[in-house]
């Protein structure tokens, strides 16, 4: 394995934790919007209980993610952001008012409708942020987003790459997902039965249209980004892959009709760890279709190995900090709901 | 407005905004902490409220640093993409060092916030230093880029490319030392003040509260001994400045003509057109003996480059005499607070030492911004010094105009909440029958 492609590794399991962590919280706004029906209130409670203690951590696999993709790959950083100027803008924006609402909802008068502006802002700013980001892997995979490879320069415009259907049907399809994992964990984060029964059906709902809207993806892509489209339909581990990523989507979809919500959770984190890892392997080793590919926009070595020492020490007190988190704020809730009848 | 401008006062703006929360983000978590500490060793219920009330603040802020901070992060290629193509991987590693830093703050803030009956109180301590820490180490090696960029170190240049690139040299630059024990000090300095302020003013409305009294009294101590550090750090900033960076220099001294004997010019304002600094204050020789030990040395003046290379000088000038002026106030006040305790015995809680605390409690945060205008603005043309102009490395996208009125917008929204919230979670006295008992004990 050389630097590169370990850290092109790590990169990508960067965005698999992200969309596994940060992704649920997105899709927490989704749920307090939708939130209805008797147990509404409760419903937001609930969420605001799940993200309180992570949400910030959770936010931090993004900042990694930048900070890797600008050291490690400059040159796709560079070309990304200056191509995606418009749909990473609102994407902050999402970021910005996502995480100041929530906050502010939390320590605000103890007014309903004061609490309902907050709620609002954050639920819009949730959907926003994911939409934009699954936009902006849209437009990486396009193709649509060229360069030229003697001079670096970008020759494609600021607009043409993202404003097409095929990023906003990825963007969709990213906010399905969120909406998706958000449910399923929350049925576990609940002991009132009304609740999680009323999660399971949100997360029924999330995962059909999910299915629907990775279908439509995959069709705009024949036209809107042709490189993956055959990776996808030629590539000899190409079926195997969206075979068993079909199966376990199905599974998760059984084991919440079954109402086992741990192995639906189970499932669905390995749903979710598929489609990302498949978004990966179809542009390998592109990192913006077509140009820009993993060699060609790489720092030097020296450099890359000293970012994998770097990271390599920085993980040994991350994992055991995250799992603490963890354990504190989401075990409980998890062997509560498996001992209740 | 060109584009180019649009770009520098968009990353102006996002900064600034940015610095208020990350000084925050050191400081606040060090409060907590001392304070927590001394309900568990008193069990004085009113050490406790006090930290929960700080945490409160903390936890406000702390989201609006990290939203903020996150913006940052894309504006550095939003903005300035043919700046990163090359520095990012030189200045890769502080920034990698950071992320984990933000992970550590991130986690364990979340910890202390919804762990009080999770962990024991101990433990629940122990994340309060865990957050300290890391919130002092993330700004630590956030300037230690910004440094690189005042005296990039640790590559060369070949053809448009960095080579031969060493990121421990590049993170350990020049001026990376300085910068940070100046950023370091400023931060607690400022928020102690802020701090300070706040509880002052609660104080000569409501004189009795122990609940305020408690919590000038840590803030105070901490003012006290950070405003004297604060002094002597600058001055080694400015010595290394001198050396690293003449231009520089001379801008924010107004310094227009190399002379031997230069005189230290109190206020005054530059004139670019004369090129002149009038009305200034001047003490023959000082700075040549500052920066150089000898009152006769040689110091260089911003005639040593030509029109282009200088950076805008009265901004500069300006925003130096304002940073001094302010750390020396804080300074006056702070030793004048020490020394009424020492006197009396007590906390100085007359009115009119009140009133001073409360007139001074902005300054730290001014200076901090005047601060960083020094260094940013002193450096242009240049983005990083005498390699790469800042007119280069700006993006190609057109209308930058539209972020930087909406980014403005959006950040004067929040400010405006942010301080609504704190009055409310923070600054309000809490009518604890404690708070009493304590007063009259
Ligand atoms: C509480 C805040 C505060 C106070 C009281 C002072 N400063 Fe300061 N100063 C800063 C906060 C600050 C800062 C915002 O933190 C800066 C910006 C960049 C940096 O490293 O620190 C800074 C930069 C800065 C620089 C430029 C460094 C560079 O460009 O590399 C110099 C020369 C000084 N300071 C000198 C002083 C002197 C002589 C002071 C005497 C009273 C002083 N500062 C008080
Ligand atoms: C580590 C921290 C920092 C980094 C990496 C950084 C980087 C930059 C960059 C890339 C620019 C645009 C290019 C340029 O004008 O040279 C800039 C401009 C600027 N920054 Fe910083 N900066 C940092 C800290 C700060 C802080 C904390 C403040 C303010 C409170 C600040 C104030 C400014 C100002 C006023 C400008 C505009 C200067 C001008 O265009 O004349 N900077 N900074
Ligand atoms: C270009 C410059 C900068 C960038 C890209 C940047 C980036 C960031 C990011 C991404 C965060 C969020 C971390 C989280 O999610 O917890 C953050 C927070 C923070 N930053 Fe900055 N930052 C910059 C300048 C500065 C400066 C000049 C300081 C000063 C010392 C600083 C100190 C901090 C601190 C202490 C925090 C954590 C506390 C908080 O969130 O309030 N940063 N920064």
């Amino acid at each position: 394995m050389t630097p590169q492609l370990l850290l092109g590794g790590v990169l990508l399991a960067a965005m698999v934790l992200y969309a596994l962590g940060a992704g649920a919280d997105f899709g927490g706004g989704v749920w307090d919007l939708l939130a209805a029906g008797r147990s509404g209130e409760r419903q937001r409670a609930a969420i605001a209980h799940a993200l309180g203690p992570i949400w910030e951590a959770n936010h931090v696999w993004l900042i990694l993610i930048v900070v890797l993709l600008f050291v490690c790959f400059p040159l796709a950083f560079a070309t990304i952001t200056t191509a995606l100027h418009v749909p990473l803008t609102l994407m902050l924006i999402g970021i910005v008012l996502r995480g100041a609402a929530f906050t502010f909802r939390t320590y605000d008068r103890d007014d309903v409708r004061v609490k309902r502006r907050w709620s609002r802002v954050f639920a819009i700013a949730s959907i926003i942020t994911p939409v934009m980001l699954g936009v902006c892997a849209g437009a990486v995979l396009s193709g649509r987003i060229r360069v030229d490879p003697a001079t670096s320069v970008m020759t494609s415009d600021f607009v043409t790459p993202w404003l097409a259907p095929f990023p906003f049907a990825v963007g969709l399809f990213a906010l399905a997902l969120c909406s998706f994992l958000a449910a399923t964990y929350l049925t576990l984060e609940t002991t009132d039965r009304e609740l999680r029964r009323a999660f399971r059906a949100r997360a029924l709902g999330a995962a059909i249209a999910a299915g629907v809207l990775a279908w439509v993806s995959f069709l705009l892509a024949r036209h809107g980004a042709p490189a993956m489209h055959h990776g996808l339909s030629s590539r000899a581990w190409s079926l195997p892959f969206q075979v068993t990523t079909g199966l376990v989507a199905l599974g998760a979809l059984a084991a919440l009709w079954q109402e086992r919500y741990v192995l639906a959770r189970a499932l669905a984190i390995a749903q979710v760890t598929l489609v990302v890892c498949g978004w990966g392997f179809s542009q390998f080793p592109a990192l913006v279709v077509p140009d820009i590919t993993i060699a060609n926009a790489a720092a030097p070595d020296s450099v890359l190995r000293a970012i994998l020492w770097a990271l390599a020490c920085g993980a040994v007190v991350l994992f055991p900090s995250l799992w603490w988190l963890y354990r504190l704020f989401k075990a409980g809730a998890a062997r509560e709901s498996r001992t209740e009848p | 407005m060109t584009n180019l401008l649009a770009a520098r006062l968009d990353m102006a703006v996002s900064l600034a905004f940015h610095i208020v929360f990350a000084a925050a983000g050191i400081a606040m978590p060090l409060l907590m902490v001392v304070s927590e500490w001394l309900w568990l060793r008193t069990r004085d219920p009113v050490y406790l409220e006090l930290t929960k009330r700080w945490l409160r603040g903390t936890a406000i802020l702390f989201a609006v640093g990290a939203v903020s901070g996150t913006v940052l992060s894309f504006e550095l290629g939003l903005l300035w993409p043919r700046f990163m193509r090359w520095a990012g991987p030189v200045i890769g590693m502080p920034f990698s060092l950071e992320g984990f830093a933000f992970f550590l703050e991130a986690i364990f803030i979340g910890i202390y916030i919804y762990g009080w009956d999770r962990v024991r109180p101990l433990t629940h301590w122990l994340a309060g230093v865990v957050i300290a820490v890391s919130g002092c180490v993330s700004g630590i090696f956030v300037v230690c880029a910004n440094a690189w960029m005042n005296t990039p170190a640790g590559f060369r240049m070949a053809g448009g490319e960095a080579v031969d690139i060493r990121p421990f040299a590049a993170m350990l630059n020049p001026a990376a030392f300085q910068q940070v024990l100046h950023m370091t000090i400023a931060a607690y300095l400022a928020i102690a003040f802020a701090a300070a302020g706040i509880h002052a003013w609660a104080l000569r409305r409501d004189p009795g509260n122990a609940f305020h009294r408690r919590a000038l009294a840590i803030v105070l101590g901490i003012a006290a001994v950070c405003a004297p550090l604060q002094l002597v750090s600058g001055d080694v900033s400015a010595r290394q400045v001198g050396h690293a960076q003449p231009v520089k220099l001379a801008a924010l001294e107004g310094q227009w003509r190399t002379e031997r004997g230069a005189p230290l010019r109190i206020g005054g304002i530059p004139d670019e057109r004369t090129e002149t600094t009038r009305h200034a204050i001047e003490i023959p020789g000082m700075l040549s003996w500052l920066v150089h030990g000898d009152r006769n040395a040689e110091l260089k003046g911003l005639d040593q480059v030509p029109h282009a290379d200088r950076p805008p000088v009265t901004i500069t000038h300006l925003a130096f005499q304002l940073m001094v002026a302010s750390g020396t106030a804080m300074l006056v006040v702070a030793l004048l607070g020490a020394f009424l305790w020492w006197r009396r015995r007590a906390l100085p809680v007359s009115r009119w030492y009140l009133g001073l605390v409360v007139l001074a409690s902005p300054l730290g945060l001014v200076a901090i911004e005047a601060g960083w205008t020094v260094t940013e603005v002193g450096r242009q043309p240049w983005i990083v010094y005498g390699i790469m102009r800042t007119r280069d490395a700006v993006t190609p996208m057109p209308g930058i105009a539209v972020p930087l009125v909406v980014i403005a917008a959006l950040y004067l929204l929040l400010a405006g909440v942010v301080l609504t919230l704190l009055r409310r979670q923070v600054f309000a006295s809490p009518g604890m029958a404690a708070a009493r008992r304590g007063a009259r004990r």
